[in-house]
């Protein structure tokens, strides 16, 4: 018998998974809404490649959610950017083994 | 203390890939700004990762091979047992069971993007995601069904679903031969994932 697949390849799938139901549950947007934009970005995406299913689905996943987020007002391009480095920032001067998180400077550069 | 990026002398936190800080970018955001909870994310990540699977669709199959009245009520309105047993969605989906028989089989795909019944599946598998599957399945089923080791007789229909954000699809597979007599979790224990989408059979029970 086959070993069970695991849900998600990686763990960010799972994390932009959770964050887009969460939002939805919390009423921000319709899930047909959602299904609309999400078909939209795998559409334009496939017309220049076949896409797996997998990383590929996700980065579309992700991209489409980042438009959503924006044009909602949630979350600014510049700001996702800033904190995104931010974290990179984060990730690379914290030493190995300890809990990355980012300091309240961090925050205040990348969102203020 | 500055860091040196060339400096790989200090071993530092391994780097997670590019879209997984572009994701903890946006949670920070939508954290600071109140505007959503991380500890319901780490709950729905738990659900999915662990609670929600292909086992919760078998449960139904079973007792819908077992329990005439159930069968009827799946059929008919599933909706409201399957809140009561908590296996719906808060997407506002329906559910619509298929019963293969020997005169149709049912085989569940979305064109659109990957709709795809999770309270009773889990998370898809690449393959229902990828475009090959998405644009083939259409096109050509019985071949698809062939490359999935799924032979159908001529004499029987193959009916393709295509899901939607409104209408979610689980295929009921013929309860196999030799089966008579097992108690509704042995025959769950036959109901695969694939058998569900309508990409395989259940499993012949092993004498």
């Amino acid at each position: 018998m086959n070993r069970p697949e695991p849900a998600f390849d990686a763990p960010w799938h799972a994390q932009v998974f959770a964050l887009t139901v969460h939002l939805n549950e919390a009423g921000y947007f319709e899930w047909a809404e959602w299904v609309q934009r999400f078909s939209a970005t795998l559409q334009r995406h496939g017309l220049n490649k076949e896409l797996d299913g997998g990383e590929d689905y996700f980065n579309a996943w992700l991209e489409t959610l980042e438009m959503y987020l924006q044009e909602r007002g949630m979350a600014e391009g510049d700001a996702v950017e800033a904190t995104r480095a931010a974290w990179e920032r984060a990730y690379l001067s914290t030493p190995h083994g300890d809990p990355v998180s980012l300091t309240a400077a961090d925050t205040c550069r990348a969102t203020g | 203390m500055p860091h040196d990026h060339h400096d790989h002398d200090h071993p530092h936190a391994l780097l997670p890939p590019e879209p997984a800080l572009r994701v903890r970018a946006l949670e920070t955001i939508l954290t600071d700004k109140g505007l959503i909870d991380p500890a319901a994310l780490d709950e729905i990540i738990d659900t999915y990762q662990n609670q929600i699977g292909p086992k919760n669709g078998a449960t139904v199959v079973a007792k819908m091979w077992m329990d005439e009245a159930f069968r009827q009520e799946m059929l008919s309105d599933p909706m409201p047992s399957l809140e009561e047993m908590g296996l719906y969605g808060r997407q506002g989906e329906h559910m619509v069971f298929l019963e293969n028989s020997d005169t149709v089989h049912n085989l569940v795909v979305c064109t659109l993007c990957s709709c795809y019944p999770w309270p009773l599946l889990g998370i898809p598998p690449g393959w229902f995601k990828s475009d090959a599957y998405r644009a083939r399945v259409v096109r050509e089923p019985r071949k698809v069904l062939a490359e999935f080791g799924v032979e159908v007789p001529e004499t029987t229909k193959v009916r393709v679903w295509d899901s939607t954000a409104e209408i979610r699809y689980l295929v009921v597979p013929q309860r196999p031969k030799g089966s008579e007599g097992l108690s509704e979790q042995e025959l769950a224990a036959l109901v695969t994932r694939d058998s569900m989408i309508g990409t395989g059979l259940a499993k012949e029970p092993q004498s």
